[in-house]
């Protein structure tokens, strides 16, 4: 009985698959259970996963966010380069980049909950005017990473040593982040008030409202967390790359996205879990990073993520309509299909 | 009856309003260009070359305003674009090496142009099948096919750009018929044909209800599926139509050539009156919103002391200017 519960979930399928493709690699190439391949793709899946997290969060309330690259950028950029060399421990850079990430995330949630335009639209125009503030008028270049968060970057948490050729791979303290980020977010999401509030208002809005809850609060609440989130990654990622590269994140957004919709967030809202968003990122990532050991060239990487977004999200489609389908058996049963 | 025909009249009212709020804009964008640049911005060479650089991502907010008008979104135009400007390519080199008669090679390059106005519909209808077959929501679909279409561009063209072509080719996408590009004479063409759809034929009025409220259309009868894939090839054309001229302005083709035309093309469809939650708009505002983005950004390129990259921040911000406008107009509008 719960078995059949559990394969009738959007995440059952994709550990599936995600088992097959490894299961697949690993026949082909014989390298993908090796310490040095689990290590990097774990390392490659910690920024993605925690970009996971927030966008996750903003889709289940039923919004969009497509601007948390530029916010994570700009943030990320302002405090490394403005207060270089200001602070040895790392701590106030992560909290003036989460301040900074709360004000954009505030614009974002302050244009979405009270006008009520699409928030694609809103926070796309929004990514272009905080990108234009950082290569216009700081003019992003690339910028030594300051001492103060050197130390915090190349802190590990375990190395992977290749027996044969002595090649290393190390896994940086910004996973166990991830770790934590991930728990949090499922405890806000699944024992909080607040997250019966965003599924509520992503479910349907005016029932949420009849219900007492606070849209416009929850909307302002979970964009300015989003934020937030945005300027701590950044932080995070020019760490882990002990660099400070303002332009390498830009261009993630839409793969975020669609690793939650494939995890089975519903872009419409009100449907969707940690557990998804996390699976599902960690099929891109794994599928991204094990197209040369298939043999396959990098060239085809592009394409591979179009196929995936395009089945994954076919799939997630039709087994929704599956579901309206047997929710209204009666006369609109026809009209649905077709819709 | 009486009170239907009065509602209609309503419609027509406000949507002229729009319109004249936008010439207003307009002819004040114009004065204050001038105001600002003098003979600079007002002579013939700088309207020239303004000619020159509009219809490409004026097809492209043509294209992009079809999908708004439904309901949804396109954001895979700009690959459409450079996919079958690629496909095109590839076929151009294919069929006309260096010793091929010069006759032949006109032929030819009109053969590709075919091919690649074959491509953009293809893709056009992929979207609009995976929209509306899957029930994938478009923004997610086109999300997809963006990828997809970059990629293959990727895999065609190995990364790099392509080029080589035939010269004719750039000499007739360059060509000027008096003192007016071909391509504005296409463009225009395209917007004309585009414009007749949505405001004067059955189609487009269909597609304004599909887009003010697609489970009612199907209520009332309409095939979903057949208008959601004819629309997407619509905008598949206009968007390889696009392709066609960065083609043939740079004479060769990239996977990721102009980038940046996307947000570019919602902020002119936007401003243009075209509502983002669909149903509402029409292509003569999308017409002279491309004009208005065009002086703008002429003008910013006279100032040498604006880096390129605060072009993001003027668009990005109008974007969302425009849009609290309308809905403070609007607003008030449905108050009286």
């Amino acid at each position: 009985m719960n078995f059949k519960r559990l394969t009738k979930k959007t995440e059952f399928y994709i550990a599936v698959i995600i088992l097959a493709f490894c299961l697949l690699v690993q026949v082909r190439s014989g390298q993908f259970f090796t310490g040095n391949n689990i290590v990097d793709l774990l390392r490659s899946m910690t920024i993605p996963m925690m970009f996971c997290v927030g966008e996750m969060m903003v889709l289940i309330s039923g919004g969009v966010d497509c601007s948390f690259p530029a916010i994570a950028s700009l943030s990320m950029y302002f405090v490394c380069t403005k207060m270089d060399g200001m602070f040895d421990n790392p701590l106030p850079y992560f909290l003036v980049a989460m301040l900074l990430g709360l004000c954009m995330g505030a614009v974002n949630g302050f244009i979405v909950a009270k006008f009520k335009f699409p928030a694609m639209i809103v926070t796309l125009g929004t990514s272009s005017l905080f990108l234009g503030i950082m290569q216009g008028i700081l003019g992003s270049s690339e910028y030594p990473l300051t001492s103060g968060l050197y130390s915090l970057g190349s802190t590990k948490l375990l190395t992977a040593v290749n027996a044969k050729s002595g090649l290393t791979s190390d896994l940086p303290v910004h996973f166990a982040f991830m770790i934590i980020l991930v728990i949090l977010a499922w405890l806000l999401m699944n024992k909080t008030m607040l997250g019966r509030a965003i599924y509520a208002v992503g479910g349907d809005e005016v029932a949420a409202a009849r219900a007492g809850f606070h849209v416009f609060g929850t909307r302002m609440f979970i964009f300015c967390l989003s934020g937030a989130l945005a300027g701590f990654i950044g932080v995070c990622r020019s760490s882990m790359l002990l660099t400070v590269s303002p332009n390498n994140m830009i261009g993630m957004e839409m793969d975020v996205i669609a690793a939650c919709v494939l995890g089975g967030v519903s872009l419409i809202g009100g449907r969707g879990g940690i557990v998804g968003a996390v699976l599902g990122t960690a099929l891109m990532t794994i599928v991204s990073n094990s197209l040369i050991l298939l043999g396959v060239s990098t060239q085809w990487s592009r394409v591979f993520t179009g196929l995936i977004i395009i089945v994954g999200t076919a799939v997630s489609a039709i087994q929704e309509q599956q579901r309206k389908k047997k929710l209204f058996v009666t006369i609109s049963d026809k009209a649905e299909v077709k819709g | 009856m009486n009170k239907g025909k009065s509602s209609i009249d309503m419609r027509m009212f406000t949507r002229d309003a729009n319109f004249i709020r936008l010439f207003i804009v307009f002819i004040a964008v114009f004065i204050i260009c001038t105001a600002l640049k003098g003979t600079q911005f007002l002579n013939l060479g700088n309207f020239q070359s303004m000619m020159k650089q509009f219809p490409e991502y004026g097809l492209l907010a043509v294209a992009i305003s079809l999908a708004l008008l439904i309901g949804g979104i396109d954001l895979s135009a700009v690959y459409i674009a450079n996919l079958s400007a690629i496909i095109a390519g590839k076929f151009l080199l294919s069929m006309a090496g260096a010793d091929t008669a010069d006759g032949t090679v006109h032929v030819m390059i009109f053969a590709s142009f075919g091919v690649a106005v074959l491509v953009g519909a293809a893709a056009g209808g992929l979207n609009g099948y995976l929209i509306s077959g899957f029930g994938i929501p478009a923004m997610l679909a086109t999300l997809g096919t963006q990828s997809l279409f970059w990629g293959l561009g990727v895999v065609i063209t190995g990364g790099s750009s392509m080029s080589g072509f035939p010269k004719p080719l750039a000499s007739m996408i360059n060509k000027s018929i008096g003192a007016v590009p071909v391509t504005v004479i296409l463009f225009i063409a395209a917007s004309l044909l585009a414009g007749l759809v949505v405001s004067r034929m059955v189609l487009g009025r269909q597609m304004k209800m599909y887009g003010t409220n697609n489970k009612a259309t199907t209520y009332a009868g309409l095939n979903n599926r057949k208008l959601v894939v004819t629309t997407h090839v619509i905008a598949g054309i206009l968007a390889s139509l696009s392709g066609i001229i960065m083609w043939g302005r740079y004479s060769s083709c990239k996977a990721d050539n102009g980038s940046s035309y996307t947000m570019q093309a919602i902020l002119i469809a936007v401003m243009g009156g075209v509502s983002p939650n669909g149903g509402k708009g029409n292509i003569q505002g999308v017409v002279l919103a491309v004009l208005i983005i065009q002086m703008v950004s002429s003008v910013l390129n006279m100032f040498n002391n604006i880096p390129t990259a605060c072009r993001q921040i003027i668009w990005g911000g109008l974007l969302l200017v425009v849009m609290i406008f309308n809905y403070v107009v609007n607003n008030r509008s449905k108050r009286h």
